[in-house]
């Protein structure tokens, strides 16, 4: 048998610095989507709270709780990051979808500036606070947005993950030009 | 223009997917008459006035919303699920 070793999405395109601003892999170690079945979003959100102390999220929210995060990423649904999702069986559609996604964070001061350049949406931090997730476009490329301290966590599809770092880093040069 | 998606809040219209108008939501029933299939299929209002359509938020929450807006001044009425909207199939 041929040794695999899993690379990551990002492999080879990041880190990425210009000026303040720095792209790297914020590639969780698990994904988990949960899709809470008809009737049992309360039940979802007691199993989260009594496992890993979350809840399902309400519409453009994201929790976090130690090692374990949960992101709204649509309607009724939800990813479950760095968990294990055991505890829901039989609660909600549970899939697997670690290696399907790359995840880049950009972080710096401004950060918001350089999103501004590709997501149609005010992610200043006076409206798009800590907590904050969303999901838009980021170019042309659906996307998974969340706050995470000075910076975001974006998740875009694996297949994606060279455009979007390409993307994200001429508008960081540009902005960064601007100083 | 601009949707209020119930979920995701205000949105720009490049996120959404125009399907066509809410009739698709009233499908007939098994054993409907042909008149009535010919009706779902392919015959459409065209009103200078209000209108509701069917809109796909593909690059947001991939909701299916009913708007309600209004074709001559082009303001969006209304917006909802069409998961919760009445005679939703």
């Amino acid at each position: 048998m041929a040794e695999l070793i899993a690379t990551s999405a990002t492999e080879g395109l990041v880190p990425v610095l210009h000026g303040p601003f720095t792209l790297t892999d914020a590639a969780p170690a698990r994904i988990t989507s949960v899709a809470p079945f008809n009737g049992k979003e309360k039940a979802v959100s007691a199993a989260l709270k009594k496992a890993l102390g979350l809840a399902f999220p309400a519409p453009n929210c994201a929790l976090a709780k130690a090692e374990a995060r949960i992101v709204w990423t649509g309607r009724g649904q939800a990813f479950l990051l760095d968990a294990d999702p055991a505890p829901l069986a039989g609660l909600a559609a549970l899939t697997d979808q670690t290696d399907a996604w790359a995840a880049l964070r950009l972080a710096g001061p401004g950060a918001d500036q350089v999103l501004a350049r590709l997501i149609p949406l005010d992610l200043r931090p006076a409206v798009f606070a800590d907590g904050a997730a969303a999901r838009s476009a980021l170019g042309h490329m659906m996307a998974v947005i969340w706050r995470e301290g000075d910076g975001f966590v974006l998740l875009v599809m694996r297949s994606m993950a060279r455009t979007a770092v390409h993307e994200i880093a001429a508008a960081m040069s540009a902005v960064a030009a601007r100083g | 223009m601009r949707i209020h998606c119930p979920l995701c809040g205000q949105r720009d219209r490049r996120e959404f997917t125009y399907y066509g108008a809410d009739d698709f939501l009233r499908r007939p029933g098994e054993g409907a008459a042909p008149e009535a299939w010919d009706n779902y299929l392919h015959l459409r209002d065209n009103p200078a006035g209000v209108t509701r359509d069917l809109w796909y938020h593909d690059m947001g929450c991939s909701s299916w919303l009913v708007v309600e807006r209004n074709t001559v001044t082009h303001a969006v009425l209304s917006v909802r699920l069409a998961a919760e909207a009445e005679g939703a199939a």
